[in-house]
């Protein structure tokens, strides 16, 4: 129990102070890079924007993740299904995951003007859905036919086979694609907050320590999304304990 | 070890006397004919099969690869029906799955996420029972008390062997009564020294849980030596191509697999096979049985 929480920390702590060593030796200005000495008097500075803009990153990213597993998980069933569906549907959700979300951002502004906590939503939710939708849809329609005969041939309904063998079954990919989704969603959220100007969230804080130049505060910022990041990260690492630990091996 | 005597011989273990007495079997396939529908048009796969199975017995189905064996599994469950003929269990007809039939595959398809106990339950959940929750865990612990899987309970299905994965797999089959136990090569994928474990575990459920049932296998020696009646099935579209019976006079031991009456019962069997598999010409079959 203490070298799972004593790794992780010793290895952010060489990092931090091989971060520190390399601006140190290039003696790097901190306009070029800042090293990690200077972000507390950054974060310092602004802690309470800090805690505000974190706070409407958090909860947009939480709102749009949610929406994604709601929309993943139905498309992932209708495709898993249906086979009809899933050759109707997979190119055109392949292709609507290959167009970078950067220029989806400037449609969405414009489509939805002034409704910046709704297109952030948006923004993050379509770019965190795919990977969920695709493991959902691939755990269903791989499920071996002998684990619906059993069920079957008990005279079950489908909606029992569901919820006893195929939903279960399923869990342990779509956590796998939830911890892509998550960081994805991240993205998602700081793209529009940088490119759309309303001033919320960290991704504006990380724009207006650009026009301010002050590069610290960006690295700063930088680090907060990590932080958030990890957060998040590990609240569905704990939730998958909890619902699929059972497809974890002991270590033999 | 004289388990291998005439056909005609007494029959005396409990199975063997029902076997006299019905006239149609508690699993009656009538001229089942089957096709499934490919993209390069129909492909039969059974062609007016019959078999008749009285209560209490024990059939194994042999046949080359690949013709409709593990289709005839699934006509029996009631998973899909027939083109033309009939499948009809304890006097009635066969339409729809129903909670009297219990199956175990090859693949013991274990829910990994519930302990074996658990596994075991399963039927309990689905079919309707008149058992209380405490009941119905007594039966299955009993029931794998009976395979040799004390102790095994509360462990997940990824922490067991092969072998015994499948000893919970033939539980779950039984657990809530069936009448009938399809089994679809429940062994196949199991090596020897476990098979032949396994084989006794057989006899012993046999023994406390009668059940009727079919087996669909590949091993000969399997068949001889679980089965009161070995049917051979023909090439694709597979009808009846050969019946074996192979009566017992006792409880059956693995020796029982090393005389010269299993030889030559093995014997006529393989010549069978080789005959549907189109090996050898149709004259070619044993004189014996």
């Amino acid at each position: 129990m203490i070298r799972k929480v004593a790794v992780p920390i010793a290895a952010i702590v060489v990092f931090l102070v091989l971060w520190e060593l390399l601006v140190w030796i290039n003696d790097w200005p901190n306009y070029v890079m800042a090293s990690p000495s200077d972000l507390p008097a950054a974060v310092m500075k602004f802690w309470m924007l800090f805690l505000e803009m974190g706070w409407q990153t958090l909860w947009r990213t939480v709102i749009g993740l949610l929406i994604a597993i709601f929309v993943g998980v139905a498309l992932g069933m209708i495709m898993g299904f249906w086979r009809i569906m899933r050759e109707a549907l997979y190119p055109l959700l392949v292709g609507f995951n290959a167009i970078p979300k950067a220029t989806v951002v400037p449609i969405v502004a414009l489509l939805f003007v002034g409704a910046h906590d709704f297109n952030t939503v948006m923004i993050a939710f379509m770019i965190s859905f795919f990977p969920i939708a695709v493991s959902v849809s691939i755990g269903l329609s791989t499920l071996e036919p002998e684990y619906r005969d059993i069920l079957r041939s008990l005279g079950a309904s489908q909606s029992t086979i569901f919820w006893k063998i195929a939903l279960p079954k399923t869990l342990p990919e779509f956590f796998g694609a939830l911890k892509v989704s998550v960081t994805l969603a991240f993205i998602g959220t700081n793209l529009m907050e940088i490119v759309s100007p309303h001033g919320r969230g960290l991704g504006s804080l990380f724009d207006s320590g650009k026009t301010n130049s002050d590069y610290p505060l960006m690295f700063a910022v930088l680090i907060a999304l990590a932080f958030l990041g990890i957060v998040l990260y590990y609240v569905v690492v704990v939730l998958e304990n909890i619902f699929a630990g059972w497809a974890e091996r002991e270590p033999s | 070890m004289n388990c291998c005597g005439p056909r005609e011989g007494p029959a005396s273990t409990k199975f063997e006397s029902i076997t006299a007495a019905s006239l149609s079997g508690l699993i009656d396939i009538r001229d089942v004919t089957h096709a499934y529908v490919t993209e390069s048009g129909p492909l039969p796969v059974l062609r007016d099969l019959s078999i008749a199975i009285p209560e209490g017995g024990f059939v194994a189905v042999v046949g080359p690869s690949g013709c409709g064996k593990s289709t005839l599994t699934r006509l029996i469950a009631g998973l899909m029906k027939p083109d033309s003929g009939e499948v009809w269990l304890h006097g009635e007809k066969v339409t729809s799955p129903r909670s009297t039939v219990g199956m175990a595959f090859q693949n013991p398809v274990l829910l990994e996420w519930r302990s074996i106990l658990k596994n075991v339950m399963l039927p309990l959940e689905i079919v309707p029972t008149t058992l209380t929750r405490r009941e119905q865990e007594e039966r299955a612990r009993k029931l794998l008390s009976l395979v040799g899987l004390d102790g095994f309970e509360d462990k997940r299905p990824s922490e067991l062997s092969g072998g015994m994965r499948q000893r919970a797999s033939l539980c779950r089959a039984l657990v809530h009564q069936p009448n009938v136990l399809v089994l679809d090569e429940p062994f196949g994928a199991l090596d020897a020294f476990t098979r032949e474990d396994l084989w006794m575990t057989m006899h012993n459920l046999k023994a406390e849980e009668p059940f009727t049932g079919v087996m669909i296998t590949h091993d000969l020696r399997e068949s001889i030596f679980l089965a009161d009646q070995v049917v051979v099935l023909s090439g694709r579209p597979a009808t009846t191509q050969h019946v074996m019976d192979v009566p017992s006079t006792g409880p059956r031991v693995l020796d029982d697999l090393y005389t010269p009456e299993a030889a030559e019962r093995l014997n006529i069997l393989r010549r069978q096979i080789e005959i549907a598999q189109g090996r050898a010409p149709a004259d070619a079959g044993g004189t014996v049985s």
